[in-house]
């Protein structure tokens, strides 16, 4: 029986290339065609540069999923940090606190099937995305 | 190559040797007098918001250097994901291989060159 569910540490830059490794590795155990790996990648590489960046690193928490009729790959991307104070503003293409293009949460949401953001300032950040095959 | 450089974009590159690699483009491109630079990405499986600003910055640094810069060999599913993304890449030329990104910065050059004789 092949492993569901785990989780991976987002402390350093080069704990994201291993976490884009590992949700290569995962898509591709799931049948994802080579865009969809592709797409699931990228939003995971937007999602744990941003843990590790604004949210002073992270976890990245994996959930091989299924409903009646598809298999699909779900990622929460979980961190302590600040939160995000306003969600429409960071919600925005182009909107960066920080030095990049802004286009992280919003490109992730538009990569994946489901997007859903859980932030408190002070509380930190959850943000949870699935891809179905 | 003369007067052209060639940067590859290794597979995972971290935000310290992307600097570097910009610091090292930069010195290079004065000291060769270089009119054009190829950035393949051929072997990147992924693009994200984070490479694509410093292709741009790459291609923006160039330009204010005198130099054109080319992408080349971006993957399919690298650019249908990059459309999906968001990330246009204003101002980023692209070409499907090294030779034909290699033609097209000759094209600009004497375009160029065909400017300034005016
Ligand atoms: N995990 C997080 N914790 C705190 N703030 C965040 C987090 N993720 C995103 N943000 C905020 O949302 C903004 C937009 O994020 P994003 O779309 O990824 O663009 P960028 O990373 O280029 O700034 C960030 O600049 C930051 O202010
Ligand atoms: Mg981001």
């Amino acid at each position: 029986m092949s492993v569901t569910n785990g989780e991976a540490p987002l402390r350093s830059e080069h704990d994201i290339v291993l976490a884009r490794q590992l949700v290569r590795k995962l898509t591709q155990e799931l049948g994802f065609s080579l865009v969809d790996q592709t797409k699931m990648v990228t939003a995971a590489s937007e999602l744990a540069r941003n843990a590790l960046i604004y949210g002073r690193g992270g976890t990245m928490i994996w959930e091989k999923t299924a409903d009646s009729e598809r298999r699909g790959l779900k990622l929460l991307f979980a961190d302590e940090g600040p939160g995000i104070p306003d969600l429409n503003l960071a919600m925005t293409d182009g909107w960066t606190s920080g030095h990049g293009l802004g286009m992280g949460l919003t490109g992730a949401k538009r990569l994946v099937n489901d997007f859903n953001i859980d932030t408190k300032v002070g509380g930190g950040t959850r943000v949870t995305i699935v891809r179905w095959k | 190559m003369g007067e052209f450089l060639l940067v590859t974009i290794q597979v995972d590159m971290h935000d310290q040797l992307a600097l570097r690699l910009q610091d090292d483009l930069s010195t290079a491109i004065q000291k060769n007098a270089s009119k054009g630079v190829l950035v393949d990405i051929s072997t990147l499986e992924m693009v994200d918001s984070f490479i694509g600003r410093m292709v741009s910055d790459i291609s923006g640094i160039s330009k204010i250097l005198g130099a054109d810069t080319v992408l080349v060999g971006m993957q399919p599913a690298v650019a249908i994901t990059l459309v999906e993304l968001g990330l246009s890449l204003p101002g980023v030329a692209t070409a499907l291989n090294v030779e034909r990104g290699m033609a097209l910065l000759r094209q600009k050059i004497d375009a160029d060159g065909a400017d300034v004789g005016h």
